[in-house]
């Protein structure tokens, strides 16, 4: 719960409330993707991290 | 009593500092402590031993700043992805699962991850976020000698920022202006080194290095395609020459036909020409776009006083060109510029910008030398060595200088462990290897027979600060090595019209000065001026080598071989000492002569590290 106020306060103070959509549809396909791989032991990528 | 602790992870360079009311007690980076180079991970060690120096447990801490906003940095990556797709789907499929699953939660695997340190720690409200840039603008200001500064950071890329300008005044610090992302003079920096053959976020300082024996051949191709800087500095990339943006590499094959190679492939291809030449041109490109900042930034907000950080901070070569345009009255550059002093910045951010906490404000500068890492009582030395079964005498204080100056006098290749070990890259006169610069071999043997890297790479001088002048063409402070100027034209020898014909490395067999060992091939320097207030025995060493030899320059080049972190322990200095060809070894009074060790304890050492 911490986490989502958390993330609200920020789509508050960020004003970027565009990004909500993006989010949740990124948290179903992540969500998806975790279970299906099971490891996040991801390449270096030089601007992600 | 208020101790803040900064935290810098999860990237490259992982480090912690702790600090009390404001002031600096210690800071290390991980990497000296696990000896995996530019360590990432969480810095279980380097919390450890701040936490140990000032001997406090974790909850102790009254608040433990990390020194960037995930939140933020996920927000990057989503507008990027969405504008450039579909582009970038490949990258977009890697990095979002790693996001969601660790980095969007990263407050809540700190807290976990803090527990190693102290497991029943379970105050969460204790752990704050600092904003990448706001950190290394806060390292740069609080710690300088100025009231008053301009404070300009430039790296790869933080949150959004790549660039940033703020101005401090007193225990103010206020951002003023930002360059944002893909826009980045660290990424074009990476993408060049990437391109040459080197590792990026760690080869950089080779691509400089590499510069002065070339030629700025491609510096018009460079502004004219990639790259379009305005009169005061600020600039744009055009993305459709690289690729980080949205893909695993750095550069794409519009940036290779540009140039019409593909990047060197750093096992099978050696370095040409074109390197060199690419090296010279992408530096130069720097340099300007520094120097129009600067004369931008003085011109608008009439401030004498610069400050600098972030990762291109570390380009000595630009920093010197800043200084000799004489822009500025003064000039300091945070000596952990990089991301490991984004923990010393967090934490000060914190206290002074947050709680809005006064600003001592030290006439030289609050780093202490940048001393501020772990120290060694002359006993634990003495059983140390003992357990490694190490051959030493142990000398009075007047004797360990006198030894060792004969020693370099000799032309012996010295290894130098005293005091507390330094924080940030360079090695200070506290972990270094030291040697005669007026050795016409010493870059060489050092190079290859101590170091095991590559024969072009120079050497810096330590030089006494009184002398500064009559060896250098500087007229300021540099304790930090952060300034590159040339030699002065009375010890230079020029070169003659064959010698000036000589190609790349060949020039390096010619003996350009009274310091050969430190002179690059275009009689530059990157100097650390020594003061007795700060390294009093290296000061006394250097002093007494210039009694003998009536020169107050050595070669200083940090402890440690290719690709190993700077040594930390004793330990760590023996194994290097036994697994090169270092004659010479002193660690706090204690004196070692190689020939006098046993042969058995010789090892391989290099295959150890990965080649950066």
């Amino acid at each position: 719960m911490d986490f989502i106020k958390e993330v609200w306060d920020y789509f508050k103070e960020r004003k970027k409330y565009w990004l909500i959509p993006i989010v949740l549809i990124l948290m179903i396909m992540g969500g998806l993707i975790i279970v299906s791989q099971g490891t996040t032991i991801a390449p270096f990528i030089y601007t992600i991290f | 009593m208020s101790y803040t602790l900064g935290i810098s992870a999860f990237y490259h360079d992982s480090a912690a500092t702790l600090i009390y009311e404001g002031k600096i007690i210690a800071a290390a980076q991980e990497e000296r402590f696990t000896r995996i180079k530019h360590d990432s991970n969480y810095p279980y060690n380097a919390i450890k031993f701040v936490l140990n120096f000032a001997n406090l447990k974790l909850s102790d801490v009254d608040s433990i700043v990390f020194y960037e906003k995930p939140f933020l940095k996920f927000e990057r990556l989503l507008e990027t992805y969405v504008a450039f797709a579909p582009k970038g789907f490949i990258q977009f499929v890697k990095a979002v699962p790693l996001w969601l699953r660790e980095k969007l939660f990263q407050k809540k695997m700190l807290m976990n991850l803090l527990k190693q340190n102290q497991e029943s720690f379970n105050n969460e409200e204790k752990i704050l976020f600092s904003e990448h840039h706001l950190s290394h603008a806060a390292s740069a200001f609080f710690p300088s000698p100025f009231k008053e500064a301009i404070v300009l950071t430039a790296d790869g890329v933080g949150e959004w920022a790549t660039t940033t300008v703020a101005i401090g005044k007193g225990k103010d610090l206020e951002i003023k202006k930002e360059i944002h992302f893909p826009h980045s003079l660290g990424l074009l920096y990476s993408a060049f080194t990437y391109f040459a053959g080197f590792k990026v976020n760690s080869g950089e300082y080779k691509l400089m290095g590499l510069a002065p024996y070339g030629e700025p051949k491609y510096y018009d191709k460079i502004l004219n395609n990639l790259i379009d800087v305005k009169e005061d500095g600020s600039f744009r990339l055009d993305q459709s020459y690289f690729n980080y943006a949205t893909g695993l590499t750095m550069t794409n094959q519009k940036f290779h036909d540009l140039f019409g190679e593909n990047p060197r492939d750093p096992n099978n291809e050696k370095i040409t020409e074109f390197h060199m030449d690419i090296a010279a041109s992408i530096q130069k490109v720097t340099e300007e776009i520094m120097l129009k900042l600067s004369k931008s930034l003085k011109e608008e907000y009439k401030i004498n006083n610069l400050c600098l950080a972030g990762g291109v901070a570390l380009n000595c070569v630009a920093n010197g060109k800043i200084i000799k345009e004489k822009i500025f009255e003064n000039i300091w550059i945070q000596p952990a510029a990089g991301d490991a002093g984004g923990s010393l910045g967090a934490a000060l951010a914190f206290w002074h910008l947050e709680l809005k906490k006064d600003r001592d404000n030290n006439p030289k500068d609050a780093m202490h030398g940048s001393y501020l890492g772990p120290e060694y009582s002359q006993e634990n030395i003495e059983k140390e060595l003992k357990n490694l079964g190490a051959k030493f005498e142990v000398l009075n204080d007047k004797d360990v200088i006198e030894k060792t100056s004969d020693s370099l006098t000799k032309g012996h290749a010295v290894g130098w462990f005293q005091g507390r070990m330094e924080f940030g890259p360079r090695a200070l006169g506290g972990r270094s290897i030291l040697g005669d610069a007026r050795s016409e071999s010493m870059q060489k043997n050092l190079n290859l027979k101590v170091k095991y890297r590559e024969s072009f790479r120079p050497f810096a001088p330590s030089v006494l600060r009184e002398d500064l002048q009559d060896w250098f063409e500087l007229n300021c402070d540099s304790p930090y090595m952060s300034l590159v100027a040339n030699i002065d034209s009375k010890i230079k020898n020029d070169m003659s019209n064959d010698e000036k014909k000589l190609f790349g490395i060949e020039k390096l067999n010619i003996k350009r000065s009274e310091i050969p060992a430190v002179t690059h091939v275009d009689y530059s320097a990157r100097i650390q001026t020594v003061h007795k207030e700060t390294n009093h025995r290296y000061y006394e060493l250097i002093k007494n080598f210039k009694e003998k030899t009536n020169c107050p320059v050595i070669v200083n080049t940090s402890f440690n071989v290719r690709g190993e972190p700077i040594v930390n322990t004793p330990k760590d200095a023996f194994n290097c000492f036994m697994g090169t060809e270092l004659d010479i070894l002193v660690i706090g009074n204690c004196y070692l002569e190689k020939k006098k060790q046993d042969e058995a304890l010789k090892k391989d050492y290099t295959s150890k590290f990965e080649v950066d």
